[in-house]
Parts: C-alpha cells; structure tokens; sequence
C-alpha cells in the first residue's frame, strides 16, 4: 500500500480558498471528493460562499453557468473520474462563451491502487481539451494556488472554461486499508 | 380525462403575468413554446446541453434572489437530468419554478415514447425531493391555478403540465450562444454585465 505522500506544503486547500475568495467567486459547486474536503469545508463556512453539492458533476457546468448568466462567479470542484460526466454540458461554456473555473484532483495516477480509476484518469486533460476546455495543471503544492489564481483570471476575465487539474502527488492517494 | 393541453397555448397562460421574471428553457419544443410566447432578453434558450435547463435555473435563482426564476422544459430533457430535482430539493431556493411540458414523447427525435408514457411519474419524484409544490396539470382551469402560484408563492415549485404531441407552428429565437447570453445579462445587470 502506498502511503499519502503530498508534497511540500499540506496547506493548499487553504490558499486556493483565498483565491477564490480573491476572484470573487460566490457559487461553489462540487461532488463530495477526499482530496477536495478541505477546501469544500472551507466553502460551506464562508457565509459569502454558496456551496451546493451535486449528484453528479455535469450539474455543476450547468448551474455555475446559471449563476454568471445572473452575475455571479462560481467554482467547480471535482475528482478526474467527474470530468467525463461533463463533456457534453461544456458545450454551454464553448458555445455561449460562459466562463467556467474547473478544480480536478487527479486519480489514476500517482500510486494508484484502485485500476478501474486509471482509463479516467489518462484521458481527464484530454478529453476537457477536446471540449474546448484550457487545462493547467499543478503538480507540487506550493503551485496548485497560483495555478488556480492564474485559472480563475483567465476563465473570468476572458470568458473562458479553464481546469486546473491538481496532481495526485498533491492530492495524496487514497489508502485502502482499514 | 380530457384532451391534453396545447403546449403553446399553456406556456403562453403560464408566461402571462411574468412581470420581471427570468426564464431558461430546455432544449428543443420548450424553446421553441417560450419564444412563441414572446422573445424577450430575460429568456435564456437551450439549444443543446440536454439535462441542465434545472441547474442552470438553480444557479439563476441562487444568484439573483429577489427575481423569480422559471425553468421551462420537456419530459425527455428533465429525465437526463433527474438528479438535478434531488439536488434543488436540498437546497429548497425559494423563488425557483420547474414546468414540465410533457408530452410523453421525444419531439424532436421522432416521437418515440419517454417513460413518463410508461408510468414514471414526475411531480412524485419532485414531491419525493423535497419541492414545495410538485402537481401534475391535465386542463386549462389547473394551468390557470398553477399560473397563479408561479411567480408568487415559495418555491421550490413542479409541474407537469401534460401536453398533447401535436404539430405547432415553426418559432425558433435566436441561436447565436454569445448573443443570448449578452442580452440576457446586460437586461438584467446594465453595465455591470460587461465588468
């Protein structure tokens, strides 16, 4: 079994909410995620926040579209295994030129243990680059909030869908033992 | 039972006293039945992205709350997205509507039968969810009633308004993404929509 290993700084979840607190995003959209729970946490005790959770992730590309189209900016935080439910909602954000703020925290990579998350988990920069989707990536903890500061600038000020896909070497991998 | 509505006629009861309220449309006939009502920059029309005319309704509502928000759709786009209901049942906003013009069938794929022909029974999902109102609609006097309570009581609020699959006339709105999504936030939020 291979041990979380993140590297460097554990305190990332608390930078990125800082960002997006910086970016002014209001809506919080997400699939309950291990590697997101902190950040996620963090949103719901934000009373400025609106942290919604959904029952699958193409709900969150169109509900955050729902809430720029009424003025506010949202965030969607999401495990790589998500961003395939999402692929055919993204044509909201190419087509209509929707901002979008996309948060992945990787599996299938990084010591993995589970192989049913590995297909996923090759494909997730793909196939979001193949919905028009910019994708970035971090793969050391002290650049996931400067990676998420430079995404959300993009996705907002040039009304462009943006990933940061965070690395599962951040994330750290799940443990199957009990 | 009584033959089934008009879904042009209905949506054009529904849409009536409006006022001020923001309306998304689902895909395909429903599109189309809102823009027949009467084209306006509040409407916000999919053209695609089946499945997400509730969510992007609940994102409106979250963000705007002191309007009423309105979701038109059909039966076939609001079963893509069944999820959503349980998802907007938990967050109970309250100036969201869902209206469901079901006809029971897929209209734009060639009317092959959805399973709310088969049974499946949508306001009871909605009811199961936690929505507020959750009714389904058969004749003109209920659409009266339920048009009454759209844009004023609390929400979350479902119906579904049962619609016959017959032909109406062509009204397509406009289709050009980035035009729909400008006029619709500069009507709503003037200068800020271009900060």
């Amino acid at each position: 079994m291979v041990e979380s290993a993140p590297v460097m700084s554990v305190s990332w979840p608390a930078h990125v909410f800082h960002e997006l607190q910086t970016a002014r995003v209001v809506q919080v959209a997400y699939v309950p995620d291990a590697g997101h729970g902190a950040l996620i946490d963090l949103c719901h005790a934000d009373t400025a926040m609106r942290a919604v959770s959904l029952t699958t992730e193409e709900e969150g590309v169109a509900m955050l579209a729902g809430a720029w189209l009424g003025g506010q900016r949202g965030a969607l935080l999401l495990q790589s295994s998500g961003v395939g439910n999402c692929i055919n909602m993204l044509a909201l954000n190419q087509e209509c030129r929707i901002p979008l703020l996309a948060l992945v925290t990787m599996r299938g990579e990084w010591g993995e243990f589970n192989p049913w998350q590995v297909p996923m988990g090759r494909s997730t920069g793909a196939a979001l680059e193949t919905a028009g989707v910019l994708v970035y990536r971090a793969d050391a903890a002290d650049d996931v909030a400067p990676t998420v500061r430079a995404a959300a600038a993009l996705a907002f000020h040039s009304s462009r869908a943006v990933a940061v896909l965070i690395g599962q070497r951040v994330v750290g991998t799940k443990s199957f033992a009990k | 039972m009584t033959a089934p509505l008009d879904r042009r006629a209905a949506t054009a009861r529904m849409l009536r006293d409006r006022g001020d309220a923001l309306v998304v449309t689902g895909l395909g006939n429903p599109t189309y039945d809102v823009a027949a009502a009467g084209d306006t920059p509040l409407n916000f029309y999919f053209w695609a992205a089946m499945g997400g005319a509730a969510m992007a309704g609940l994102g409106l509502a979250l963000a705007q709350p002191r309007r009423r928000v309105l979701v038109v759709t059909g039966d076939g786009e609001m079963l893509m997205g069944l999820g959503s209901l349980a998802t907007i049942g938990a967050e109970q906003p309250l100036n969201l509507g869902i209206v469901v013009l079901d006809n029971e069938h897929y209209g734009e794929t060639g009317m092959q039968v959805a399973h709310t022909g088969r049974g499946v029974d949508l306001a009871g999902i909605a009811a199961a969810t936690g929505f507020k109102l959750a009714v389904t609609v058969r004749t003109e006097g209920e659409v009266d009633s339920l048009a009454a309570q759209l844009f004023t009581v609390p929400g979350p609020l479902f119906a579904a308004v049962k619609v016959s699959t017959s032909p109406s006339p062509t009204s397509l709105p406009p289709r050009d993404g980035p035009y729909l999504r400008s006029r619709f936030r500069e009507a709503l939020l003037g200068p800020d929509a271009h900060v």
